[in-house]
């Protein structure tokens, strides 16, 4: 029980970030062109 | 260039390179920090190299600072520094990559939509965190915690579903109470009650030591809807963006030459009645206008349907929207453009849109049953408990709110959706795009085909018919000689195949509105008009008689040799129109084009019902007329013309070839050649019809099964939750089977299928009589 006291909110502040980090890259345009993101990575240079 | 009438008209060359710049700098905007930003739309870029070779050849041009390539909606984002010294032409630099690129209207985009679709999605991304630690937390207490912990974990499942919840479900909220608003009922409405009272309840119960929540329902349930939602949106965007992507037919603006002489680019809407413009060769006319010099031919085919050019004299009047082909020309606007033709078919289109009885979606016809069926049974239920239970508040408002739950259309919201999406992808990988959902569903229930005849039945473009005279030389010269130009007569015998190896012809100079000449060993050889070629022949007296549907070619002193032209049929036009026919659709044809054009192709096609000459309001005259009998009409037209009857058809396609206002008001629009993908699109339709059906039958069969138990009160969150997910799934699992059927009996390549006889079903509807062929 004592341990939930810490691992709750542990995983729900993990949580929290991966949201905010996906509404941040939403935001700044890297869900714009996923097509193009996929191909890009072949780019030797 | 020895131009006709170079004292007034500045040489085409001069004109187009002044117009592209012109055009260049009223696409672009401003950008913050200095600079402009120019949008082109690349078509056909479709990998790594691509984007490599485009973003390169840009950033090497001087002045431009940035330049991002994006392969999803194929367009390329350009910043530069305006130069006056060097003017800047990107188009011509893509076309020196191998990239045939156009200006895209940054006006165009409408932000707010892309706007939804990240709100639409940051709402699915907060639903989506939330339903997944509940779900942790919910687990846990179905699994047994003592009823401390099961305590705290519910309040802690509160604290995130509240905020979450209240969030993520705004698209369903104010959808909702917009309904409400206007006294309607849709699907929102039972789903926006579900989880407020859900959530009410669940924070009640939580509060006073109750095992029995609904956070974990109310969360999951907005999780799986805003996934139908976001589907939903992602369709109609994409559908919208690809329609943008193709060019648009009338220009912009235009060169007017002011009375002191002096030339500025002006818009379109503010030219007035008696201004002198000047239209380049493979420029459309922007106004209804009166030529007032040079000469030229015209090309009709967009905007009447004539498949034959006309040659341009001064004193013709020209309809806004037609091509010039071969001169530069000074034209009198004679009527400005609120009132030009365009403006006019704009009106006539509005008109028939608005006669058009609003056509109620299947999800929306399914809601106006659902939505009182399922309140009147919680509030039955909730009466009924009262009276059993003898007043008993607490135990008769979580039942009925139980079968709120259980009854809430979660399967029926994707339902739809999902199997439109499904449908929708796989007509995008063939080449056909659909502007909405709609579109699907009301193909589905046509039962008459009317087609436009040029540009749509047939390419819109001349070939080559009949070859009379001259020898296998006297015709490698004319292809060689033609292939010079870009007149569509002369692309036309430019594709003729023969040997010129070794043909060499030198001083080469175009003639507006005649043709080409040049030099051949020694000996002056001329390509274009009947008459004008036949000067240099032997027998010239017998051929003075011009035909626009001709070209002819001789070299000085030889013969004349003669090419004949015509419009031909789409490759798979006769199996098409035999499939369609085979499902049971009744075909007509509507054509603004002369009688004996549109006699050949209905005779080639065997379509007996067949009318010519028609203006475009004579089109929608017919149209409504076969829809006052009960008719579903499908119409597929591109032209200017076309418009209107678009736009009053029930369901309409139109092919990408065809002019921007057609595209707009069509339902449907199919890149490629074929005409297969109408009966592409509408074995598509009729599928995906009967799968939206299967879906209502498993969703509303899963509630029957359900309803009892919740009525009865033996409705856990548990089995709520199981209940849920388990339609959901069976619901987007048939859909998909949309996609894979699909594939086996629909190979890629529309030609291919379209002659395969389609295995539907359908009563042939009654041939009316007294209908002649005209």
């Amino acid at each position: 029980m004592n341990l939930l006291v810490f691992l709750i909110p542990i995983a729900l502040f993990l949580g929290c970030l991966g949201l905010a980090a996906f509404i941040w890259s939403l935001r700044n345009g890297q869900f714009d062109d996923l097509d193009g993101a996929a191909e890009r990575i072949l780019d030797d240079d | 260039m020895t131009c006709c009438s170079a004292s007034l008209v500045p040489s085409s060359a001069a004109l187009k390179h002044r117009l592209d710049h012109e055009r260049l700098l009223a696409a672009s905007q401003p950008i913050p920090g200095g600079g402009m930003q120019t949008d082109l739309i690349v078509p056909s870029m479709h990998c790594v190299g691509c984007i490599r070779t485009i973003e390169r050849g840009l950033l090497d041009v001087p002045g431009v600072t940035n330049a991002r390539a994006n392969l999803s909606t194929k367009r390329v984002a350009v910043h530069w520094q305006p130069r006056t010294d060097q003017p800047i032409n990107f188009l011509e630099v893509l076309a020196g990559l191998g990239f045939e690129a156009s200006l895209f209207d940054l006006k165009d985009v409408s932000t707010s939509a892309r706007q939804t679709g990240r709100q639409l999605l940051i709402c699915l991304a907060v639903a989506g965190f939330a339903a997944a630690n509940i779900m942790l937390l919910s687990v846990s207490v179905w699994s047994g915690a003592d009823a401390e912990t099961a305590q705290l974990f519910q309040l802690i499942s509160g604290l995130i579903a509240v905020p979450a919840s209240l969030f993520a479900g705004r698209p369903f909220f104010t959808s909702a109470l917009a309904a409400l608003r206007n006294r309607r009922l849709n699907m929102d409405v039972p789903i926006s009650l579900a989880v407020l009272l859900a959530l009410a309840m669940s924070v009640h119960e939580s509060l006073v030591g109750q095992h029995e929540t609904y956070f974990d329902a109310s969360v999951t349930l907005l999780f799986f809807l805003l996934i139908g939602r976001y589907l939903d949106h992602m369709m109609r965007e994409r559908a919208h963006s690809a329609v943008l992507q193709l060019s648009r037919l009338v220009p912009s603006g235009a060169i007017r030459m002011d009375a002191d002489g002096t030339q500025s680019y002006v818009s379109v809407s503010e030219l007035a009645e008696g201004d002198k413009i000047l239209v380049a060769a493979g420029e459309r006319v922007p106004v209804d206008s009166c030529v007032l010099d040079g000469f030229s031919d015209l090309d009709r085919a967009l905007v009447t349907g004539e498949s034959t050019s006309v040659s341009a004299v001064p004193g013709l009047e020209i309809e806004s929207g037609v091509l010039n082909l071969s001169g530069p020309l000074t034209l009198r606007v004679s009527r400005s453009a609120d009132k030009s033709f365009v403006a006019e078919v704009v009106s006539m289109m509005e008109a028939a849109e608005h006669s058009k009885s609003g056509y109620v979606r299947i999800a929306d016809r399914a809601a106006r049953i659902y939505a009182p069926v399922v309140h009147i049974l919680a509030a039955a239920s909730f009466a009924g408990w009262m009276i059993a239970t003898g007043g008993d508040w607490h135990t008769s408002i979580y039942v009925s709110i139980a079968v709120l739950i259980i009854t809430c259309p979660c399967a029926l919201g994707l339902a739809v959706p999902i199997a439109q999406v499904v449908a929708t992808n796989r007509l995008y990988r063939s080449g056909i795009m659909v502007k909405d959902g709609a579109a699907l569903e009301k193909l589905a229930e046509v039962d008459t085909g009317v087609f436009d005849k040029t540009g749509t039945l047939t390419l819109g473009t001349p070939h080559i018919s009949v070859i009379e005279g001259g020898s296998k030389t006297d015709r490698a010269l004319a292809g060689m000689l033609a292939s010079l130009s870009s007149h569509p007569a002369a692309k036309a015998v430019a594709g003729i195949a023969e040997n010129r190896s070794g043909l060499l012809v030198s001083d080469v100079t175009e003639h507006a509105g005649f043709g080409l000449a040049a030099v051949w060993k020694n000996k002056p050889v001329r390509l274009g008009r009947r008459d004008w070629v036949a000067q240099i022949t032997t027998h010239h007296a017998a051929a003075l008689k011009h035909d626009q549907s001709e070209v002819c070619f001789a070299v000085a002193g030889g013969e004349l040799v003669s090419f004949r032209l015509s419009d031909t049929l789409r490759a798979d036009a006769v199996p098409t129109i035999a499939a369609l026919r085979a499902a049971g659709l009744d075909l007509e044809i509507l054509s603004g084009d002369a009688d004996a054009p549109v006699q050949v192709v209905a005779a080639q096609l065997g379509i007996s019902k067949a009318r010519s000459r028609l203006k475009p309001a004579d089109k929608v005259m017919r149209i409504e007329e076969l829809q006052r009998r009960g008719h579903k009409v499908l119409y597929a037209g591109d032209g200017l013309n076309d418009a209107p009857a678009l736009s009053a058809a029930h369901v309409s396609i139109a092919p990408a070839s065809g002019s921007d206002i057609g595209r707009a008001s069509s339902d449907l629009v199919f890149t490629g050649k074929g005409l297969g993908s109408i009966m592409t699109a509408l074995s598509v339709a009729q599928r995906t019809s009967s799968i939206v059906r299967q879906n209502f039958a498993l969703a509303i069969g899963y509630n029957c099964i359900a309803i009892p138990f919740a009525v009865l009160g033996h409705v856990t969150p548990l089995i709520a939750a199981i209940a849920m997910s388990a339609s959901s799934i069976a619901v987007v699992s048939n859909s998909l089977r949309l996609n894979l059927v699909k594939h086996a009996e629909y190979p890629q390549s529309p030609k291919v299928e379209a002659i395969t006889p389609m295995p539907i079903e359908r009563q042939p509807s009654a041939q009316t009589s007294g209908e002649t062929a005209q």
